[in-house]
């Protein structure tokens, strides 16, 4: 119980639509820790983020911020609270600075102009910092979202995808900046489609899917216990395995790679690491590869597995 | 547990104000020019000419039910046009996540449209001050139901601007039920030279108190007796303010 800085227990929620976004989460966020939220599209990551931003009313369950109820105590929370909402729109009147100050007043605190100025620069607004909001690129809006999140100091950053459309340099200028701040102390929890940036950047990972959450481990414990290796084979272009291919080594989990050249034959205990079966099969329908290697899963071969649909 | 966000909601309340400053040409300098031109057209084309009853000129009559009229739109103008922008540019999203509460946000929108309505009725009877001249004044009358006035007006506007998903939809409300509102309130006649039926619905027209008493406190007459409606106008504010409040707190049309 001690530490957490988030606590989701039993969300549920249920649109008027009658769509079902989430089925009783859970989820365990540790204070300072760099938490990754992952899942597919539609898995009900965002509906999770705008509960907490106060934007979507759940239909049933309980969050915690550092031990406060969040529906309870909505404005304690929301002050300790920045979110980084997928949308990136901006009040149309004001310009990059103006927009910061208010979010600081709005939330209670009188603009910090010195932290204010750190953020531009850090963000790399410094020079757009005076145009209207109107004339920033997607790029800069996104990371003007960011700004507007960390303006109030919050204790429990969420980001909903906030390097979708930023280019590799600053993602990276981004991730260190993030990095940065969660050595102060500061917890982040953030969803992305970068797998292999959540994996090096998140010390704990929870993956949902459909609603549920099917995976809530330390990065390291998944990738240790969830991860496997996989047997890697490479046809030729003239050999590719087509639809009755993958029909007839279902057993072993077939994935299409590298414009469906490559095949990988997941055993089906994940962990072992014996393929004579899946070799087999493979060259008794397809006959020898050019090339086989057994590989190690990364997160994104994990994920990809996990949110499989024929098996959820 | 959670304390008041005092600074948060000043803030929200000089954005408010902000918003309508960097748009001086529609909110302040318009109104000053349809002043000017009431000035031309019902000074010098009625003469002095006078209200059939009251033995008081036509144009007198009509500047202080201008300014009202003026006022009510424009404390609708200021609430439904941010709430409809905010809504259809997904920025009402950051008002939702702010640690502010109902009352809060209701507070600082309600203050900001009173605030436009009297800087726009102070340029427009700045302008037309000099041309004409009140039997009486009565300051506290004048504030009091300028500020209900603007408080109602601002009131509806936010809750105007919370149902509509488009802007479609607040022009409806402006076009179809303010404006006509406004119009049929008794700023152009008094309800004595209207026929039987016109005089009742003129009498149910929630508006036609609002400006009856505004005017009163220029020209010391009017249709209605002020002490006598003083209340409904403080009743109806305070309904209004309520209504807000318990729209916002529910989150009806913000949250899903």
């Amino acid at each position: 119980m001690a530490n957490l800085a988030l606590q989701v227990e039993g969300l549920a929620k249920v649109y008027d639509n009658g769509k079902t976004a989430l089925h009783g989460v859970d989820l365990e966020v540790p204070a300072g820790s760099f938490y990754a939220l992952l899942g597919p599209n539609g898995a009900g990551k965002s509906t999770l983020i705008n509960i907490l931003a106060d934007i979507v009313r759940p239909t049933a369950g309980r969050a915690q911020l550092l031990g406060h109820d969040v529906f309870a105590e909505r404005s304690w929370c929301k002050r300790r609270m920045g979110i980084v909402p997928q949308e990136a729109a901006f009040d149309p009147f004001f310009t990059p600075r103006e927009v910061l100050r208010l979010t600081s007043g709005m939330y209670g605190k009188r603009p910090d102009d010195a932290w204010i100025d750190e953020l531009l620069v850090r963000l790399e607004l410094a020079e757009h910092a005076g145009k209207n909001t109107r004339q920033l690129s997607g790029g800069m809006r996104r990371r003007l979202l960011v700004a507007q999140a960390l303006v109030h100091r919050p204790q429990l950053v969420v980001l909903d995808e906030p390097t979708a459309g930023v280019d590799v340099e600053l993602r990276q200028r981004l991730w260190a900046f993030m990095r940065e701040l969660n050595g102060q102390g500061t917890t982040i929890l953030l969803t992305t489609h970068y797998l292999e940036e959540a994996e090096e950047l998140c010390d704990r990972v929870a993956i949902i899917h459909r609603g549920r959450v099917i995976a809530d481990k330390p990065m390291r414990a998944l990738m240790h216990e969830v991860a496997g290796s996989y047997l890697w084979l490479r046809y030729g272009a003239e050999r590719r395995p087509n639809a009755e291919d993958m029909a007839a080594l279902e057993a072993f989990q077939p994935r299409l790679m590298d414009d469906g050249i490559c095949l990988t034959l997941q055993h089906p205990d994940a962990t072992s690491t014996t393929f004579h079966a899946a070799y087999s099969a493979a060259v008794e329908r397809l006959g020898a590869p050019l090339d086989a290697c057994v590989r190690q899963e990364d997160l994104e071969d994990v994920f990809l597995r996990l949110t499989r649909d024929d098996k959820s | 547990m959670s304390q008041a966000n005092l600074y948060g909601a000043r803030t929200l309340f000089m954005r408010e104000v902000r918003r309508f400053l960097k748009v001086k040409m529609q909110t302040i300098v318009a109104p000053a020019l349809t002043a000017l031109l009431y000035l031309v057209v019902f000074r010098y084309a009625m003469g002095n000419r006078q209200v059939p009853g009251l033995a008081i000129e036509y144009f007198t009559f009509l500047v202080p039910g201008l300014a009202m009229m003026s006022m009510l739109q424009n404390a609708f103008a200021n609430t439904s046009s941010s709430i409809v922008t905010s809504k259809v540019m997904n920025v009402h999203i950051y008002l939702l996540m702010a640690p502010l509460s109902a009352a809060e946000v209701v507070a600082a929108f309600l203050a900001a449209a009173v605030v436009r309505s009297l800087v726009v009725a102070t340029v427009f009877l700045g302008v037309l001050l000099p041309f004409v001249h009140f039997p009486a004044f009565h300051p506290l009358l004048v504030l009091y139901y300028g500020f209900c006035g603007s408080v109602i007006m601002g009131a509806l506007g936010l809750v105007g601007g919370i149902w509509s998903r488009k802007f479609d939809d607040i022009a409806l409300i402006s076009n179809f039920v303010i404006l006509p509102l406004t119009f049929l309130s008794g700023v152009f006649y008094t309800s004595g030279q209207l026929p039987t039926f016109w005089r009742h619905l003129n009498e149910a027209n929630p508006f036609f108190y609002l400006i009856d008493g505004f005017r009163f406190g220029f020209l010391g007459l009017g249709d209605t007796d002020p002490m006598h409606t003083v209340w409904v106008v403080g009743l109806t504010s305070l309904g209004c303010i309520l209504l807000c409040w318990q729209v916002w707190r529910t989150g009806w049309r913000l949250k899903e």
